[in-house]
């Protein structure tokens, strides 16, 4: 399974990505210029974080420029797994391919830490290794992770279990319904403020992110690996 | 050439905490009469074209990069570029 790391100007944890994806998965991956905009070969796409744009005018607003989200609309057309974490989140909604928008956080504040998840969804393609209901802990870094829709939105969102993740550590930045990962309608595509790459291994404080990676290449693999 | 301000609001039904934080600072400087303050952006654009033109394309630029429609408003006044 080949994974493309779409990396924009200013993408800056497209490496710890490639170390996750290609060190602790075992998957093949690439980092690949927005300019290239070439996914057809790869069977999954990762936008990592970082401030793309020097998060001007909006975070993840100027990534739309690119000729690369064209080849992302297409891919994700196909039903193929896109994952965008932090800044790759802030992307995939200013592009439209998510719902929803960013705001500052609540206090107005740049936070890093540890983030206490729980998994709503246990059966998408990104989470179907952890069980429903679990607490996972995983890094975040954002100033921007004040995630909104409005309520009809919201409503819609829940009815069609598309709520990956939810805060469970008091929300602080103040998402919508405590919304922390949100699926689109196909499920093929998720967006996270948190950083799944950044707990893959004991020795840099946890592997809660790891069941995420093996969930994408499990299912990759039942629906592509021939056990003739 | 002519100049456009583009004036971008959060919408009314979006909380801003940062405006919250500047009403509050104003309160605490004895500004006690104001009752809310929501803070915007101004975009300023140069370009040519009729007035008419401009109108559709500065409209098309919000709709699709300037304003995120989902948490933003937006609206804009076409003058003259001054000394020019």
């Amino acid at each position: 399974m080949r994974f493309a790391i779409l990396s924009f100007p200013g993408s800056s944890c497209d490496v710890d990505m490639y170390h996750a994806l290609v060190d602790i998965v075992g998957v093949g991956a690439e980092i690949i210029s927005h300019q290239e905009a070439d996914l057809n070969n790869f069977d999954a796409v990762v936008i990592p974080t970082g401030a793309s744009y020097g998060d001007y005018l909006r975070p993840g607003a100027l990534a739309q420029s690119s000729k690369s989200i064209d080849s992302l609309k297409a891919f994700a057309a196909t039903g193929k797994p896109v994952l965008g974490v932090g800044n790759g989140f802030q992307i995939l909604v200013e592009a439209g391919i998510l719902p929803g928008a960013f705001l500052r956080n609540k206090g107005l504040k740049f936070r890093s830490g540890n983030a206490k998840l729980a998994v709503q969804n246990s059966t998408s393609t990104f989470t179907s290794i952890y069980e429903q209901g679990q607490h996972i802990t995983l890094p975040f870094a954002h100033e921007y992770g004040n995630y909104y829709v409005d309520a009809d939105t919201a409503e819609q969102l829940k009815e069609q279990n598309r709520i990956a993740f939810t805060y469970e550590d008091g929300n602080p930045d103040g998402s919508v319904e405590r919304i922390a990962g949100v699926l689109n309608e196909e499920g093929n595509v998720l967006g996270m403020m948190s950083l799944p790459e950044r707990a893959v291994e004991e020795i840099i404080g946890g592997t809660e992110g790891l069941p995420l990676f093996r969930s994408i290449l499990k299912n990759w693999s039942e629906k592509n690996v021939n056990h003739a | 050439m002519t100049k456009v301000n583009v004036y971008v609001t959060l919408r009314e039904s979006v909380v801003d905490p940062q405006g919250i934080a500047a009403q509050e600072a104003l309160q605490t400087l004895g500004f006690n009469e104001v009752e809310s303050v929501r803070i915007g952006r101004l975009i300023e654009l140069e370009l040519a074209g009729t007035d008419n033109e401009i109108e559709a394309r500065v409209k098309e630029m919000c709709e699709k990069l300037l304003v995120n429609k989902v948490i933003e408003d937006y609206s804009f006044e076409i003058g003259e570029v001054a000394g020019k």
